[in-house]
Order: structure tokens, then sequence, then C-alpha cells
């Protein structure tokens, strides 16, 4: 029976200081119970002599100095796993709460997990067909990435992110897949879209959801990506799934560390973010990969709001850092009506240049991407000066450039939320697009491809 | 040694007593999970230290033993090829042990105990040697001799030495020292990783790193044993040319240190770099590359220590005299783990949280490069460059850690997220970045490869200004308010930008450019510039001479392979000069 101690000093915010502790460990699991017999979570962030410095997961109304009592575990933080998990919704903390019953767990994991040693990575290069044009040309996803979409508020990111959930696929692969969803301070009607379209895809029973919603406590928050890792984790190195992973929102996750934070008295970094939210961040983001000798793999795509769609916030900049790249919303397109609203200039898959070419998707890939983007590119360039001083100004071969910025908007990137484009479609189509332009200026084409595709 | 009592644990950082006995940077063993360990900061009794492994489970009471010794590398052979953690733990030895995930409190020695290397001595019983000699040689690849150099201090006479197979634990030879005493060398060293290896004296540089990467060598090039920096916001190419330069650079020793980055970044280095032929030794890469790795899910204190450790290494390397290359990605994650260790010992914050001395640490580190002549009677020459990455928040340099690193290093290359949307790489901005050694270097470029390359580069550089500034005219009035001088001069910018500039990394010919053929690739735009502008003098149309076809072939001229290129250039210039009379004769017609 662990020791029950009724030395509760201090309550302010989401913090509590517990005196006279004897054998407590850093990063502990607790226990308060109250005097009505209700439990609430804690952990222990730092221990200075008898006294523990404890953090609440839950809301602190009710604990009271002398009544409430807390229990240490002697054990981390953890998740009892297993594949029953599939299907099942549970709260922040990985309590389910779909009213079925108690999961048995096969064993029981550590939700901080262990990093991964770099030298046990596989480097992911399988090519993910998600249907989507403006990612699947230009900002190839691939098995084991982790690419965010930069949303802001009254972007259709929810469309995307259950877009691509939806349509996802891996070319000529087996396998058995999973998604594990992540829901953090978002709203009911947000997060039941996303269950809504994992039902009408027939992949409800091959989820795992995790669900802190905007009426939950914030600081259960800290907890939830960590759950849903774990169990990601476990799906995908332990019973060899390709599992992708959906965390939603990571601004309020950020939040919520800035909370307990600014409780702590801690010298903040950017606009009050604790200095350490980098590492915070990388502890969840780097548990995506593909690891040697294991058939799994986790896939991930974090979505964020940017505050005043601001990109160089310390969410999004941090976020950007770290993952493998990034698909960005912009407003602009939105307003014109383009679906989805994906700004490609500023968009990026690092791991695009493994996942493309022969044998993967096919051996233009590669060129006609690095062309479309720099196309795309001038052609804005022209229209700016073409709002400025007006067509006439534009030289002929700018004009062209124009045409084919607005074209491939429309064409390209606005395909709605339920066109599922093959690979091969979105090629031609990047191809009937360039045809816009003269042959000579296609510089980044090499001249077999050109002579093969251009003219055919 | 010292037996202490942990008092307080908070996160990475932990506070003992019991620790009178103990020095500042001893390193620790904390607890019975055996931790490794730093002091950082005594107070009485009570010790500060940065634990390199995650604290999580730990209690007060638990105990904390010094070892007595700084934290210190093993250098001998067994270093190239390798992959280390921050504490310069091998990765591969340790994924055999533990399996796939880092567990805690692992003990395996940095370099194996196990492995036999044939021993060549360089010297012989009865000579006269001195610190930093070199006794022998050991072949650790293809391409490395790895030199067994006398300790630093070293002092004495040959006693015994023998060529043949050793364990780097093994004694290979004993020297006498003046009073008598014999004093066994083996093929290991130790050094503290915090103290910079000692040379006789300090050069200034004057011969370039070359790199193959165009925008370095031609506009902003760095010198051996020159320092460089290259912040950028996320998403501009950092780490990309960061790879760039570890692969191609013309070193004999690269040391890469992976300090906060992503896991898969070194993955790739892993996978890619035995696959790729060094252009000068026509060996795998790997064979001259030492690679640190503390990505950012790994401890934080140990990033903090991974930059020390990459350097130390690197300049054992540079003491055998050899060049070597220090590539860090990024600083920025290692000023943030001093910003978090520095913190949580609650000291005053400087601007933005960091501590007041993280100008002086960022410029003792890069103070740690140069070209040096080494101990030992030889006075072999070595040099030490370093090229640090920099991740400004929102990619603006005003920040601390962008600040500092500015104020040391001698080459910017500033990279630039608006370059990168338009797929321009390496986006390094012409107009920002510079390189101090660009003068010294110039006369050494005049010299070895063109005797006009200071000067073609000069021209680069005016007409990519010049553009600019036509630019802001163009954006206000329109293409067509310029005088068909200007927009010649516009054209021509642009070659050297899409021509000249982008380089595309992933690309096999294009990936790695000779000087010879930077130097004719420069000859062909610039040429293409001075024909036209000739032939408007003399009244030809600015349209044709800006779409003359010879232009398409200047611009395909980067995907012509090394050994083609005089012919192709020969080509260039026939049809270039074809293309000028022609667009001549048609004004003639009129």
């Amino acid at each position: 029976m662990p020791k029950e101690y009724r030395t509760i000093e201090e309550i302010s915010g989401p913090l509590m200081l517990v005196r006279e502790v004897e054998n407590v460990t850093f990063n502990e699991l607790g226990e308060i119970e109250l005097a009505n017999g209700e439990k609430r979570r804690c952990r222990v962030l730092e221990i200075d002599g008898s006294n523990a410095l404890v953090q609440l997961f839950e809301s602190s109304a009710g604990i009271n100095l002398s009544d409430s009592k807390v229990r240490f575990s002697g054990r981390q933080m953890e998740l009892g796993v297993s594949e029953d998990m599939l299907g099942r919704v549970f709260d922040g903390l990985g309590r389910p709460i779909d009213g079925g019953p108690e999961i048995i767990p096969e064993k029981r994991l550590d939700v901080n997990g262990t990093p991964m040693n770099p030298a046990a990575r596989s480097y992911p290069e399988e090519f993910i067909q998600t249907g989507v044009s403006a990612i699947d040309g230009l900002n190839t996803l691939v098995r084991g990435q982790k690419l965010p979409i930069f949303s802001a508020s009254g972007l259709p990111h929810a469309d995307l992110a259950a877009q691509i959930a939806r349509q996802s696929r891996v070319l000529g692969a087996a396998g058995s897949f999973a998604v594990v969803f992540a829901a953090m301070g978002i709203t009911f009607e947000e997060s039941n879209f996303f269950v809504e379209s994992f039902k009408s895809a027939g992949a409800l029973d091959r989820t795992v959801v995790f669900s802190n919603l905007a009426n939950d406590p914030a600081i259960e928050r800290i907890a939830t990506p960590k759950m849903a890792m774990t169990a990601a984790e476990y799906l995908a190195f332990d019973r060899d799934m390709h599992v992708l992973v959906i965390l939603t929102d990571i601004t309020n996750y950020a939040d919520a560390l800035r909370e307990v934070s600014a409780a702590r008295k801690e010298v903040p970094g950017r606009r009050g973010y604790p200095g350490y939210m980098y590492t915070d961040l990388a502890s969840i983001y780097e548990r995506a990969g593909r690891q040697k000798g294991k058939k799994g793999s986790i896939t991930m795509i974090p979505i964020l709001s940017m505050p005043e769609d601001d990109k160089t916030h310390p969410i999004p900049d941090l976020t950007g850092y770290i993952t493998e790249g990034q698909i960005i919303l912009s407003r602009e397109l939105h307003r014109k009506g383009i679906t989805p609203p994906v700004d490609v200039l500023p968009s990026l898959s690092r791991l695009k240049d493994k996942g493309i070419g022969e044998g993967k998707t096919r051996r233009d890939h590669s060129n006609t991407m690095n062309q479309l983007f720099s196309a795309y590119a001038r052609g804005k360039d022209a229209k700016e000066l073409m709002v400025i001083l007006g067509e006439a100004a534009l030289t002929d071969i700018d004009k062209l450039y124009a045409e084919f910025s607005d074209e491939f908007e429309k064409q390209y990137v606005s395909q709605g939320f339920t066109t599922n484009r093959s690979i091969e479609e979105t090629l031609d189509l990047g191809w009937k697009l360039l045809r816009i332009l003269p042959r000579s200026e296609l510089k980044r084409i090499s001249d077999t491809l050109l002579d093969e595709f251009y003219d055919a | 040694m010292s037996i202490g009592k942990i008092t307080k644990v908070s996160g990475p950082l932990v506070v003992a007593s019991g620790m009178r006995d103990a020095n500042m940077f001893d390193v620790v063993r904390v607890s019975e999970k055996r931790l490794i360990g730093e002091i950082i900061e005594i107070h009485g009794d009570r010790a500060s230290i940065q634990v390199y492994e995650e604290t999580s489970g730990l209690g007060t009471g638990e105990p904390v033993e010094s070892t007595g010794l700084p934290l210190s590398v093993e250098l001998g052979p067994g270093l190239i090829g390798s992959i280390f953690d921050g504490i310069q733990r091998p990765l591969e030895e340790i994924r055999k042990i533990a399996g796939n995930n880092l567990t805690r409190g692992i003990e395996v020695p940095s370099l194996s105990r196990e492995k036999v290397w044939h021993f060549t001595p360089s010297v012989k019983a009865g000579d006269r040697i001195e610190g930093g000699d070199v006794l022998g040689t050991v072949a650790e690849t293809e391409v490395v001799l790895h030199k067994i150099m006398a300790a630093p201090g070293v002092a004495g006479t040959v006693k015994s030495i023998n060529e043949g197979d050793y364990r780097i634990t093994d004694t290979v030879c004993v020297i006498e020292g003046a009073d008598g005493a014999g004093f066994p060398v083996s093929l290991l060293q130790r050094w503290p990783v915090r103290r910079g290896r000692p040379y006789r004296k300090k050069l200034s540089p004057d011969k370039p790193l070359i790199t193959g990467q165009r925008v370095v060598d031609a506009l902003f090039p760095i010198a051996k044993g020159g320092v460089a920096a290259i912040p950028g916001p996320f998403g501009s190419g950092k780490t990309v040319t960061q790879h760039q330069l570890a692969k191609w650079a013309e070193a004999d020793i690269v040391v890469y240190i992976g300090c906060g980055e992503r896991g898969n970044e070194m993955t790739d280095v892993l996978n890619e770099f035995p696959e790729l032929i060094d252009p000068h030794t026509g060996k795998s890469l790997m064979e001259r590359t030492v690679l640190i790795a503390n990505t950012s899910d790994m401890p934080v204190a140990a990033r903090e220590a991974s930059i020390y450790t990459g350097i130390t290494i690197a300049e054992y390397f540079r003491d055998m005299g050899y060049s070597v290359a220090l590539m860090a990605d990024s600083t920025s994650r290692w000023a943030e783990a001093l910003r978090e260790m520095s913190g949580r010992l609650e000291e005053m914050p400087g601007e933005e949280g960091y501590p007041a001395y993280l100008g002086s640490r960022l410029a003792q580190f890069y103070e740690r490069a140069g070209y040096v002549v080494s101990l030992g009677s030889d006075r072999r020459e070595g040099a030490l460059s370093v090229i640090g990455a920099v991740s400004p928040p929102g990619g603006d340099i005003s920040e601390p850690v962008s600040q500092a690193t500015l104020r040391i290093v001698k080459v910017f290359w500033g990279l630039d997220a608006n370059l990168a949307y338009k797929r321009h790489f390496p986006a390094i901005n012409w107009l920002t970045s510079y390189s101090l050694y660009a003068d010294s270097l110039g006369q050494w470029f005049n010299k070895n490869a063109a005797p006009d390359w200071t000067e073609l580069r000069g021209r680069m550089l005016s007409l990519l200004s010049d553009e600019a500034a036509l630019d802001e005219i163009v954006k206000l009035v329109g293409m067509d308010a310029l005088s068909p001088p200007d927009r010649l001069k516009m054209e021509a910018a642009r070659s050297i930008r899409e021509d000249f500039l982008h380089q595309l990394a992933f690309h096999e010919v294009d990936t790695y450019t000779s000087l010879n053929k930077q130097y004719l690739m420069m000859k062909s735009v610039l040429s293409y510039y001075d024909s036209a502008s000739e032939a408007l003098e003399r009244g030809a149309d600015i349209e044709k001479l800006v779409n003359i076809p010879s232009r398409e072939a200047i611009g395909r001229f980067k995907y012509v392979s090394e050994d083609k290129i005089e012919e192709e250039y020969a080509r260039i210039q026939n049809m270039l000069s074809g293309d000028i009379s022609e667009a001549l004769a048609s004004k003639e017609e009129f």
C-alpha cells in the first residue's frame, strides 16, 4: 500500500506543492483523493529535498489542504495497450469514454516513450498516394513522415486531413493499417466530423480516438498526444501496422504547456512559451517514423492553427523546424474558392525526393515538380506586377506565366474534397498545364522527358 | 572520489549534496541507474549536475558518485565511419545491446576494444621524440591513415616500438622520459572535450575549402581553417546545404554533428554517404566521415555536450595534419539547451532568456577552428574549418544566437525563404551574404583556377546588384520602361541566377561542379552578356538578343558531365557567335 500524504501545502493553478514526501521520484505519477472519494491524477515535476512539486492533469476544483490525500504510484504515467483499442474512444488520459468495457491490457507502456536510436531508423521512402494533387505532385508524403498542416481559424484543415485519411494508400502494398486520432481542445463538432468521416470510409473499427475536447481540462491535453503516440508505437512496432496519426490542434497543446510553465514562474521564451517547447514538441513528433527490422510505420499529420495567420509564431515555427515539411493553407486562396486552399509555394515535403521517380511514381515527377513550382512562382510575380501596372506592362511571355498560374490554381490545386486523383492523373495534369508555356521556357526538365511528354 | 546524495531533481538538472571534494566539470554517475552527468555549478557541498540521460524515476537520497575526471572523448582508430551520440557513445553498438530505442545507463566503450588494427611504426627505438610527434600509423580506412601521435607534453626517447596487430588498449610503444621512467603508449588517447587541443601556432588561412557548390566557391568562398554560418528559416534548405558541403567539400575528414535536429536526417546521412563516391579519392564518402547525433528527441543536456565532442574529434584529426571540416546543424539547438540549463539553474537571463554568457561560449567554440602548425617536430600543418547552421525563430536574424554568431564568423551564407519558395536552391541570397575571405582567397583562385577568376566574380556580383536596383524600377513602371541596355542587364543577371547559381543537389552531375567547370560556366554566361551588349550597340534588336537559341544551351551547361565540358563550351561559344551575327544580320533586313 503506497504511503498517503495529507501534506498538500499549496495549490496554484495546475500546480500543487506536497511537503515531507519520501522516496518520490521525478516524473512519477500520483493520485489525489478528495474528501468525497473522487480521484484525480497528477505527476511530479520537481523534487527539492522533501518537497514535491506536482502538476495536476485535471481540475483543481474541490481539492482541499486538510482533507485531500496524495498517493504516489511508484510508476510513471502508463497506458495499457492491446489490439482491442482499435475502434474505441478514450479521454485525453486514456480512459474509455464510449461506454464500452475497460481494455484488458496486453502490456503497460510508459507514455513518455524512449527516444529512437538514430542508427535504428529506417529512411521513409514509400510513396503514399493521398489523391490530392497539391500533395502528391508537389509535396509528396511518404510512409513514416511527419507532415503538419499549418492552418488558421476559419480554414478547412479538417476537411483536408479527413480527405487524406480517407484516400491514402500505398500503391501495390498490402499490410494492415490503423488510424490514431487525438483531439486536443477542439470542439465536439470538429471531433465529430472526423469520427463521422472515418465511419463513412468504413475505417472506424481501425481507429483509436483520444478525445480531449474544448470543455475538458486544458491540463489533460499535456498527456493526450503522448497517449496517442504510445498507442501508435504499439500498433506500428509491436503489431506491424501502418499507422496514420492525426493530432489536432497542436496550438491548444502548446498553450497548455505555457500554462504550466507560467504557473512554475519559469523564464519564458518567445511569446511566453517555455524555452523547452522545441524539445517538448520534438519528443512527440520524433516518435513518428520507421525502424529497421519492423514492418509497421507511423506517419503523422499534426494540425496546428497559426495565430493571426503568422507562420513565424513560435508554434508553427518550432514545428516547422522539427517536422519534415509542412502543408500551408492560405486564406487568400480560400477566399478565391480554391479547395483545398493549399499554398504550394511555402509548402514543402522534405522527404519527397526519396519517394518519387522511376519505380515509385513516374520518372518525370521530379523534373515537372520543380518546373511547376518555378513557373507558378514566376506567374504569381507577373500577376502582382499586373495588379500595379495593368496587363499591358507584361511581356508576352509573362502573360503566359500569369495565365499558367491562374489555371494551375483552378485545375491543379482546386480539386475539391471528394476528388481522388491517381498519381498518373496528377502528373498528366501537370504536363497539360505546362504546355501553356513554350518548350524553351521549361529549363528544369531534361530534353528526353520533354521529347517524350511535352510533344506527346 | 566523493559520493553524494541527490537532494533535488528538476528535469535534466540534479542537485546533490556531499560533493565538496568534486571538481567543476567532473563527470558523475547519478543514482543506481548510473546515468552520466557533469557538474556545472558548486555551492558549498551542493553540486548542480546536468544529466545526459532522461531523469524520470530519480528521487532524493539516491547516490551520486564523482569519477574525478572531466568529460572526455576517446581518440584512436575506429572513429571514422561511426555514429556516436552527444557524449560519444556508439549508437550502433547500443542498438545491438538495447534494441531500437535508447534505454538508460548503458555502458559501452566509445571505441571497440576488440577490433585489431595493424600498427606500422614511423620511429625506431632510440629516437628522441616530443609531444605531437607521429610514432606510427594505422590504415583506418582506405583513405584515412590514422597517425598515432605522442600525447602533448610527452618527451623522451623511444625505448621500444613494434610493428604488429594490436587492440587499441595494447601498448605499442614505450617512451623513456628524462627521469628514466617508462611511459607506455597505446593506440587510444583521451582528451577533455571542453579544452581545445594544443598546437604550435595558428596561421591565417589562405587556401580555399573547395566545395563544388557554385554559389559558395565562386561568390562566397570559405577558407581552409575558416568559419562560416548558415542562418535561415525552416524549409530554406540549411540541412541540404550542410549535407552538400559534407559530401563534396575538399576535406580529408568530415565531422558532422546533428545537434537537436531530425532523426531521419541522420539516417539519410547513414544511408547515403556509404553509397556516394568522393570525387577526390574515388572512395566512399563514409570512409572519411564521423557522425555525432543528438536528435531532437534525445536528452537535452547531451545536446550541449555534442558540439564539444565533435570539435574535439575534429581537432584530433587536424593535429595529424589533415584538413578537417566540421558541420554543426544546428547551433541554435545547442544554444537552447544552454538556455534550458541556465533557466533551471535560476541564473539571471540575458536577451530572450538566453544566458549572458551565450556570446562568449559561441566565440570559444568557433575559435577552436583555424589553420595551425601542429605540435611535433615535423611541423605538420592542419586545418579545421567550422560551418555552423543557425535556426533563427521565424527566420529573423536579429535574435541573439544569430547576432552572437555573426560577430564571430567570417563567412555568412544567408538563406532566403523567398528563394526557397521559388525553388531556387541553394537558397543563398547573393545580396546579403558575404565572405571576408574573398580578397585573400582571390589570389589563390587567380593563380590556381583561372587568371581572370576574381574579375569574373566581381562582374557577376555587380550585375546581380544592378538587377536588384533595376527590379525596383520594373516593379513601379514595368519592364517596357527599361532602356535596351538595362533590359539586357536584367537578362544577364537572370542567366547568372538560373544558369549558374541555381544548383540541384539531387542531380547526379549538377550536385558537384569542379572549379574548371565553374569557370567555363561563368565565362559562357558573361560572354553572352558581352557579345549581346556589343550587338546592341551596333543596332541589333533587344527582343532578338533576349531570345537567341544558344541561351538554352547555356542554361543546360550545368548538366554536362565533367569530361565533356571543354567540348561543350566550345560548341556554346560557336553557337553564340552564330546567333549574334544572325541577330545583327536580321537588323539589316529592315
